[in-house]
């Protein structure tokens, strides 16, 4: 004992010192870790009062439908709403699942509290990032080793359920630092990296300014504006340079302020350093700070209207399929503007970009609720009526895919479904013809489209005799009569009950099927003939 | 006789086609074009090492040159076979755009207009589809064969004058076999009219044929299915020594497809070959896809000439742009839209004849004679007696002509040099 008690203090002292430092460590680590989280300024899944924005816009509407002659929409009915909102959120129709609990919901309000549900529904977020992500950085895997697109649209994914502010999300993508892995913001700086000499400047601005302030100010690269055009080649070229002192190095990406950005001008013989300058409302940009978290100040400045006008339009692209503005990222910065554009960004810059609030003022409005039938010539493209688009190849695919099963596929579903899910997506996006850009060109069908859907693997797959896994097959087992079979194929493909001709003419078909086979082949009939139709091809 | 003769190596003729191939070996020379071959090599062939090489000079970057038949011009290396049909073609080298980047460059030199935001132009072939309608077809009369990005649309006539889009041609059309028996497929459609009445009570008459054009489609489409006219896609029923002809690569085979949908009254059809952006190791890079270039173009002029296609078959074969003289440190050559090439045969176009040039030193930027892209347009149009400066209302509501270039009289038959 003695011979180890002139050591025992020294020894005690180190391990508890140890032991202090340690849990210091440890402590400072969840500390940081906690702090990273970031923090949901908004609540995310709560629902709030949008009424006195909704009427404001629609009195926008109303009173420009008037001008024009044009009559009012009548409302669509809830299960159409319900369809249209799964679709521009979570990329597919509802599910039968999802439809019964809506029917089983009492009072008023049906389609509002089912948004509530979608907004918090990984789902929702999973596809607006991805939607996003298209904008920002398309949809290639891009440089290798330093470009992560997947993290970059997780990230996104993240900040789309938590309800980030929208100006923070592209505050942190273009000032962001560190490495593509463990700061995800960063990818979207390190996609441009093609050529392996760092960040790509002009890409930088172009992307900056087409996906966050609406202005095509990249087509004045090569020279000045023409027919009118307002820019300058120094416009694009000086935007760009807020980039130039960008680089890689073994830290990740980082600012060096030795580095500068040149540009031999058009006319010019050599090149020349580019100053930084911003081409409009010099006034919001920062004197000093890091020439991008400068040019980020000054992006989503509230002052900079053209920020909030800009994901307005893309919010209502991607909600009805077809942007308030065409194109979705040219917009006048000075106007003139349709209605509900002012009163919408407006409402986005005063609730502090509240992506979630913009959402739910759009889809409360008349025009988002307004039915798509209409016999007026003029009234869908006035918005009278909602607007027939055809529905982009993945939801395409996800409907496909939802309709062939009675329960909702998500996040939460077992993970095979999902592989298999991504496998068939893969597969029949490419061959249903999808660009690799979030565009909405509303063009109409294709003859390659409907072959694949009439005589594809996917559709013949998802509709053929399977009293295990397919849903056709189990409707037709599992309901009471032909024409509860009718109504439930019709809410699974459709989204809706069927008419009374349409019932007593697939009623009729189940009827004449006289074995277990024949009523599976007429059940897979029906399956195939709604798959086929416009109206599950089309959004409306 | 005459149909034997004309239908010679081409046993799979439709009743269409050889009524067709009667036709055309009895028209008398000099009636307008009926049919529009594009070849595109994308990416932008570089024109020093294909059509219009320079391998004495500085810029020539170690590209060899052999004689054509035109007497007195050289092709680079590789093109022996292209560079032995010449006499039946016209080179055009200097050709001239103002884009520089490929998808600009791309819309531009397929439109013959450059990008507008307020409106998507038709692709050329889409223009005389829209303007010769060809009633008689069963299969889409507008084809693009390995598209790359871009492919042929309709623009603002509607996307049913898009391409029809295929891959390889080694196979037949995907998914155009039906899944079940015909009496299935007819109940099918049946409950089909029943649902597509549904959605479209209380909507516009016009809703189908102006806004989806989905009922359109799957008629097409079933016609399609149907119909003899599939075999010209499926070049796996061509001889083995047709195909080996062609070189038997995808772009190969996609030249011989061109041939028999044009055989089979297909009014325009693209063909892509990329690989063309040499950013580095141009010299490689170019001439591998020289090799695969050669025996399909000079294969499919000559194949055209012998079912007597050529007369009334226009040719275009070329990039978006060139590529420059310069060559960078890696070395590669880089975009170039001033002074490059494109081959043009057929349809009226002259033969055995070379319309500009460019500068043997690489100094001077602009070639001799330029060529501009809304002009080869304007040419192109004027060949199929379409009155190019016929103003259409878009649906944006503005008039525009379907070309603003003029003909470029120096690269017709028509006219003697």
């Amino acid at each position: 004992m003695d011979s180890s008690s002139p050591t025992s203090p020294a020894l005690t002292w180190l391990r508890n010192a140890a032991v202090v430092t340690a849990l210091a460590i440890i402590g400072g680590l969840a500390a940081w870790v906690w702090l990273q989280k970031p923090a949901p300024d908004q609540p995310p899944n709560v629902a709030i009062d949008v009424s006195g924005i909704v009427m404001r816009v629609n009195a926008a509407f109303e009173a420009d439908w008037a001008s024009k002659g044009i009559p009012a929409p009548t409302r669509a009915d809830d299960l159409t709403i319900l369809r249209r909102l799964s679709l521009a959120l979570t990329g597919s129709i509802p599910s039968l699942e999802d439809i019964r609990e809506v029917q089983a919901m009492q009072g008023d309000n049906v389609p509002e509290r089912w948004l509530t549900r979608l907004l918090a529904d990984r789902r929702t977020s999973d596809y607006l990032a991805e939607r996003l992500a298209r904008v920002y950085v398309g949809t290639e895997n891009g440089p290798f080793l330093i470009y992560r697109r997947r993290r970059l649209v997780e990230w996104l994914s993240d900040s789309l359920l938590q309800n980030r502010p929208y100006d923070r999300i592209v505050r942190e993508l273009i000032e962001s630092k560190g490495v593509w892995t463990t700061n995800p913001a960063v990818n979207f700086i390190t996609v441009t990296n093609e050529s392996q000499k760092g960040p790509d400047e002009k890409k930088l601005a172009a992307k900056v300014s087409r996906a966050f302030l609406g202005v095509r100010i990249d087509c004045v690269e090569c020279h000045d504006g023409k027919l009118g055009s307002p820019w300058k080649q120094s416009d694009f070229h000086q935007l760009a340079a807020y980039f130039g002192q960008t680089k890689f190095d073994f830290t990740g990406l980082r600012d060096d302020p030795k580095q500068h950005y040149q540009m031999r001008y058009l006319g010019e013989t050599e090149p020349a350093v580019i100053s930084a300058k911003v081409p409009w409302k010099p006034e919001c940009m920062p004197d000093q700070g890091p020439p991008r978290s400068r040019l980020a100040d000054w992006v989503t400045a509230k002052e900079n209207k053209t920020f909030a006008r800009t994901l307005v339009n893309r919010f209502w692209a991607l909600l009805f399929n077809k942007p308030l503005i065409i194109p979705v990222d040219d917009l006048p910065l000075d106007g003139p503007f349709p209605p509900g554009m002012e009163l919408l960004a407006e409402d986005f810059i005063a609730h502090d970009f509240n992506l979630h609030r913009l959402i739910r003022v759009i889809t409360a409005t008349r025009v988002f609720e307004a039915s798509s039938v209409t016999d007026h010539p003029g009234a869908e493209a006035q918005w009278a009526a909602f607007p027939v688009t055809r529905l982009r190849p993945e939801q395409m695919a996800g409907s496909v895919i939802q309709a062939a099963s009675l329960c909702s596929i998500g996040a939460e579903a077992p993970v095979i479904f999902r592989i298999k899910r991504d496998i068939d997506v893969r597969n029949f996006v490419k061959r249903y013809g999808d660009k690799g850009e979030d565009d909405f060109d509303n063009a109409g069908s294709t003859i390659p489209q409907r072959l694949l859907l009439m005589n594809g693997n996917m559709v013949t797959d998802h509709v053929k005799g399977n009293p295990l896994l397919s849903a056709c097959t189990r409707i037709g087992m599992l309901s009471p009569d032909n024409r509860a079979a009718v109504e439930s194929a019709y809410l699974a493909v459709f989204t809706r009950k069927p008419s009374a001709e349409e019932s007593a003419h697939f009623e009729e078909r189940l009827a004449s099927a006289k074995s277990m086979s024949s009523r599976s082949i007429a059940m897979s009939d029906l399956y195939w003939t709604l798959m086929n139709a416009t109206e599950f091809s089309w959004n409306h | 006789m005459i149909r034997g003769a004309c239908t010679a190596g081409a046993s799979w003729l439709t009743p269409l086609a050889d009524i067709l191939a009667v036709e055309a070996e009895k028209a008398p020379k000099g009636k307008p074009a009926k049919s529009l071959i594009l070849l595109w090599l994308g990416g932008a062939a570089s024109q020093l090492d294909t059509f219009d090489p320079h391998p004495t000079t500085k810029i020539g970057g170690g590209v060899k040159g052999i004689d054509t038949a035109i007497k007195g011009v050289q092709f680079a290396a590789g093109l022996e076979q292209t560079a032995s049909v010449m006499g039946d073609a016209t080179l055009i080298r200097s050709m001239v755009s103002k884009e520089g980047d490929h998808e600009r460059a791309f819309y531009y030199l397929k439109t013959g207009h450059r990008t507008d935001p307020t409106l998507i132009h038709p692709s050329v072939g889409a223009v005389i589809c829209h303007e010769l309608p060809e009633a008689r077809l069963e299969i889409p009369t507008h084809v693009s064969i390995l598209p790359n990005q871009w492919p042929a649309r309709g623009g603002y006539f509607g996307a049913q004058f898009d391409a029809f889009q295929m891959l390889d041609p080694i196979g037949s059309i995907p998914d155009v076999k039906a899944r079940v028996s015909d009496e299935r497929m007819q109940k099918r459609m049946e409950s089909l009219g029943v649902v597509e009445k549904a959605f479209a009570t209380g909507r516009l008459p016009n809703f189908d044929p102006q806004k989806t054009l989905h009922q359109l489609s799957i008629e097409r489409a079933r016609k399609m299915m149907t119909s003899e006219q599939l075999k010209a896609f499926d070049v796996s029923q061509a001889t083995a020594a047709q195909r080996n002809a062609y070189g038997d690569t995808p772009f190969g085979r996609g030249c011989l497809a061109a041939v028999r949908l044009i055989q089979t009254g297909v009014r325009c059809v693209e063909v892509t070959l990329n690989g063309w952006d040499t950013h580095a190791n141009n010299l490689e890079g170019q001439a591998s896809q020289v090799r695969i270039l050669d025996a399909a173009l000079a294969s499919l002029i000559r194949d055209l000439k012998r079912y007597h296609l050529l007369e009334s078959t226009v040719v275009v074969c070329g990039g978006e742009f060139g590529r420059t003289p310069k060559i960078n440190k890696l070395g590669g050559r880089d975009h170039w839209p001033t002074g490059f090439s494109m081959l043009v045969a057929g349809g009226g176009f002259a033969k055995g004849r070379v319309v500009g040039a460019t500068d043997p030193e690489g100094v001077k930027k602009d070639p001799q004679s330029p060529v501009l892209v809304e002009d080869l347009h304007a040419t192109i149009l004027d060949l199929f007696g379409i009155d190019f400066s016929k103003e259409l209302i878009t649906p944006v509501g503005r008039p525009m002509a379907l070309s603003k270039g003029e003909v470029v009289e120096e690269l017709l038959a028509r006219r003697s040099v």
